[in-house]
């Protein structure tokens, strides 16, 4: 559904992602993860629109959406959630749903009023009863949620979430994973960036993973936990060689 | 008409160049093509040294920038304080000029800085762009008022060049000592900051700073102290600008506040960051400008763009910007709730019934005075569109209302529906030219965009005899629909008080409506505006088209009020002040517009009534209000009262509570599909 082929971006003397390439498919949930400065925020930004990469292209389906506005790329299906929260601030829950559910409808995206779509959505995610708080002043956790209602009802076909668990009690973030499964059997393809590796175990089917800039590993979860590579980036530490026979998954 | 710069109408000659060749070099200002070999020399030392001027200037805009976030409006009158004070030490009170220099370019000038950053600018380095400019347009009125309370407008004053009688000679040019002084100071200041940035480890780390404010206090810089450096500095190299342009201009306080906004564009060029490239751009500035006033011939349409050349010097500047990434807004503010269409409805019926008594009871000329203010608040209107619900930073609201009055007048027989209909859309279409080239600009640079177009607008337009006749005024009747004509002043004010009652509640509708959720999303984030679908071009093209026609609508009924308009009614100041008015009363709000009208119209008429150095009150009350601003973002109808503020302490547990009842409940057992 989603395909990332070789794409760059430099800033300065940084190289925040260096021919990063992997793919995203439709029914599925796919992991994205990395320490912290891997570049997993700047993929989200090359894919939505709000950086240009320095080489290489972004597919959605079988169009090229490499050189399109955000929000073309909105209109093509493509929504996200931002991990430094982007939520409009002075609007209400309810109203940061509703707009997104307005310009959604006036491209007939979906055949439902957005006021109903509006409510459906507040109630799925469980944020009804925040419905008439305006953003700036609601938790972290729950800011997340309204965030991810609002891309919900842009009506998506790739959902790509930046940390949506963190400020989420396990609670939470366990019913957050069933809704993470729910979608993607709605045939969202679903993209996670995530911290939390017992959620990201849980739900995603296959996992890519960034340390500075480059992909360093791609596989199911527990090819990729099992991946010297992986642990070398994550605990900082040289790994012994896996035993024979546990191959680790690579990528080329 | 004005509150804080009555005077500044009398600036035909606000730029160091078009000053400093007459006072000088002494060139025949028609020089021609044929005396281009004799000109050229003295005009490149005229603009080399306005340019240092220029640059020395922006080079304290940069530095206040980068380390504290802000940009500061008010800049310029620390430059004009700066000179004053250093006149009424070296000539008043006769120090050696010495000493005058270093007291008030080390000592008082960065006391200043120290004084303004701990006050004021440390609430508000976070927050959104119109409650900063608020604040630092409210300090340059505040000084503005400061000034003329202390230094009385009407006397003359002269400061002397520094080394007065020296002067050398190079290839026939007299260069006079202190213009040698204003070109080593620049180099200096230019070598000092360089040395200071990446030789010494309070330099480095307020690059550090600069860069990444979080980054560096997790380190262990402390921002506020590079905060606190960047405002001493900036206020020194304001006061080091302020001092050596005085000598070369006439002593004035809306000159020497003015002239700096001339440096805006030099601190373009330098993206707000790039000192190297500032100096660069001050000295081109300077030398462009010394080159037009010499070469360019006077009388044609060539001749009238001299004036405003650093204003498209600084719109081109602009538009050349690489574009910045979309990003949020950080501070939390708390918008005052939505009226609903039946409460608006009600809240206009009573204040219509208040209008109507006050139309036959007030005195007439108190009539006049608050028909202007319905006017001003008419025109304020548009603000809450643009800027309370878009986020669109304008400071040429007025120049719409100009052009509206304009149409008003020309079109039909001065006081014709037609010639409504033509204020309108002459003021709405002005507005979507102004916005197309504007439209990938955002925040502050939008804003200077369109300061830069309120201030060419004040030379080629409202200046223009050809548009304003000889004696720079329009006739304008009141509005008369078939055989019913509002002659009557009272009829007119409850008419326009019915006008405002109507935009008002329209204004509200559309904050009710899809469009006005689309404009606060914008205004809110533009990044996630995008990436919901949302496209901000068109958005911002239509807001700044309604917002421009809605401008035009109060220019057109305002010059009615005065049966004349003419450019002293809608100066480039008033347009700033308008601004900040809204911002003050509350931008996001209906009725705090008409209070901002109120304070707008009633200025000039205290001004009249108060004597004595107590005369600027009012632009002292405007800029404590302004200022105040830091303290109370939401303005004062904006709900943040401090009742409110006990209640928005609490607020954190609110969502809490409600967060709390199995929050993904309903996910297990619903078969609901989103699509």
């Amino acid at each position: 559904m989603l395909c990332v082929e070789e794409v760059s971006v430099r800033f300065g003397g940084v190289q925040a992602l260096q021919g990063v390439s992997f793919e995203v498919t439709a029914g599925a949930v796919t992991g994205l993860i990395g320490p912290n400065g891997a570049g997993k925020t700047t993929m989200f930004n090359v894919v939505t629109g709000l950086q240009r990469p320095d080489a290489g292209r972004v597919r959605l389906g079988e169009r090229d959406i490499t050189r399109l506005r955000p929000q073309a790329r909105a209109h093509l299906g493509l929504a996200r959630t931002f991990q430094r929260l982007e939520l409009f601030g002075t609007l209400t829950a309810r109203e940061n749903v509703l707009v997104a559910a307005e310009v959604a409808a006036g491209l007939t995206r979906h055949g439902r009023s957005p006021a109903d779509l509006t409510g459906e959505l507040l109630e799925r995610v469980g944020i009804s009863d925040v419905a008439a708080v305006p953003c700036d002043v609601l938790p972290t956790g729950t800011a997340r949620l309204v965030e991810m209602a609002r891309a919900l009802a842009t009506g998506p076909r790739v959902l790509l979430l930046d940390e949506p668990s963190s400020g989420l009690s396990s609670g939470e973030s366990a019913a957050l994973g069933r809704l993470l499964l729910r979608l993607a059997d709605e045939g969202i393809a679903v993209l996670l960036v995530e911290h939390d590796m017992d959620l990201v175990m849980a739900v995603c089917s296959m996992l890519h993973v960034l340390d500075f800039g480059e992909l360093i590993a791609t596989g199911t979860p527990t090819q990729v936990r099992d991946d010297r590579r992986v642990q070398e980036a994550y605990l900082g530490v040289t790994v012994e060689p896996a035993a024979p026979g546990d191959a680790p998954a690579r990528v080329d | 008409m004005i509150v804080v710069v009555d005077s500044c109408r009398e600036l035909p000659k606000c730029t160091v160049a078009q000053r400093a060749v007459g006072h000088d070099q002494a060139i025949a200002p028609d020089g021609g093509h044929r005396q281009s070999m004799d000109t050229f020399l003295p005009l490149t030392v005229v603009g080399v040294v306005a340019g240092c001027i220029y640059a020395l200037t922006a080079a304290g805009l940069v530095v206040t920038y980068t380390t504290s976030g802000i940009f500061n409006f008010a800049h310029g009158a620390i430059g004009m304080v700066s000179a004053f004070a250093f006149w009424d030490l070296s000539q008043h009170h006769h120090w050696p000029s010495g000493l005058a220099f270093a007291a008030v370019v080390l000592v008082v000038a960065p006391a200043l800085g120290l004084l303004i950053e701990r006050l004021l600018m440390r609430r508000i380095e976070s927050s959104s762009l119109d409650t900063s400019l608020t604040v630092t347009v409210g300090l340059l009125v505040l000084l503005i008022g400061i000034a003329k309370m202390v230094w009385d407008p009407s006397q003359p004053r002269f400061v002397p060049q520094f080394f007065p009688t020296h002067s050398v000679s190079v290839a026939g040019v007299v260069i006079s000592w202190h213009q040698l002084t204003v070109v080593a100071a620049a180099i200096a200041v230019a070598i000092a900051l360089r040395l200071f940035l990446y030789s010494t480890r309070p330099g480095i780390a307020t690059r550090a700073v600069v860069d990444d404010r979080e980054l560096a206090a997790l380190t262990g810089a402390a921002p506020v102290r590079f905060s606190q450096l960047g405002w001493a500095l900036g206020a020194m190299l304001a006061a080091l600008a302020g001092v050596l342009l005085a000598p070369l201009v006439t002593l004035d306080i809306n000159t020497l506040t003015l002239i700096v906004i001339n440096g805006y564009a030099a601190a373009m060029v330098g993206r707000l960051k790039n000192l190297p490239l500032t100096f660069v751009g001050g000295v081109a500035l300077g030398l462009l400008e010394s080159y037009a006033v010499g070469y360019l011939p006077v009388g044609n349409l060539l001749g009238q763009i001299k004036p405003i050349i650093p204003m498209v010097f600084l719109f081109v500047a602009l538009l050349v910007l690489p574009q910045a990434r979309l990003r949020g807004r950080s501070t939390v503010i708390r918008p005052p709730r939505v009226a609903g269409l039946r409460e608006s409805l009600v809240t206009a019926a009573a204040f219509l019934a208040v209008a109507a008594v006050l139309a036959v009871t007030l005195s007439a000329g108190t009539i006049a005075t608050v028909s202007l203010a319905v006017c001003f608040g008419l025109v304020m209107l548009s603000l809450v569109l643009l800027t309370g619900y878009g986020g669109q930073v304008s400071l040429c609201q007025l120049t719409f209302a100009g052009i509206g009055a304009f149409a008003m007048a020309k079109v039909g027989d001065g006081g014709s529906v037609l010639g409504l209909l033509a204020a309108v859309g002459l003021a709405g279409a002005v507005g979507a030219l102004i916005a197309l080239p504007a439209l990938r600009l955002r925040g502050l640079y939008l804003a200077l965009s369109t300061l830069a177009f309120a201030y060419s607008m004040d030379y080629v337009f409202f200046q223009n005899p050809k548009v304003f006749g000889n004696s720079l005024s329009l006739s304008i009747k009141r509005l008369h629909v078939g055989g019913l004509a509002l002659t009557n002043g009272r009829a007119y004010f409850f008419f326009l008080c019915a006008v405002f009652a109507l935009v008002a509640v329209g204004v509200l509708a559309v904050r009710r409506s899809t469009l006005g959720r689309r404009l606060v999303a914008m205004g809110d984030s533009p990044a996630a505006a995008a990436t919901v679908g949302m496209s901000l071009t068109r958005l911002k093209l239509l807001v700044f088209t309604l917002s421009a026609a809605l401008a035009g609508l109060g220019g057109a009924l305002l010059g009615g009020v005065q049966g004349l308009v003419g450019p002293a009614d809608f100066p480039l100041l008033s347009s700033i002040l308008l601004l900040l008015l809204a911002v003050v009363f509350g931008i996001r709000t209906t009725t705090g517009m008409l209070f901002a009208g109120l304070v707008l119209a009633y200025g000039p008429v205290i001004q009249t009534h108060v004597h004595g150095s107590l005369r600027d009150i009012v632009s002292l009350g405007v800029g404590l209000g302004a200022v105040g601003i830091g303290r109370n973002p939401n303005g004062t109808f904006g709900g943040n009262t401090p009742l409110q503020r006990l209640r928005d302490r609490r607020a954190p547990d609110l969502p809490a509570v409600v967060a709390v009842p199995a929050p993904m409940g309903p996910v297990e057992g619903a078969g609901r599909a989103v699509r």
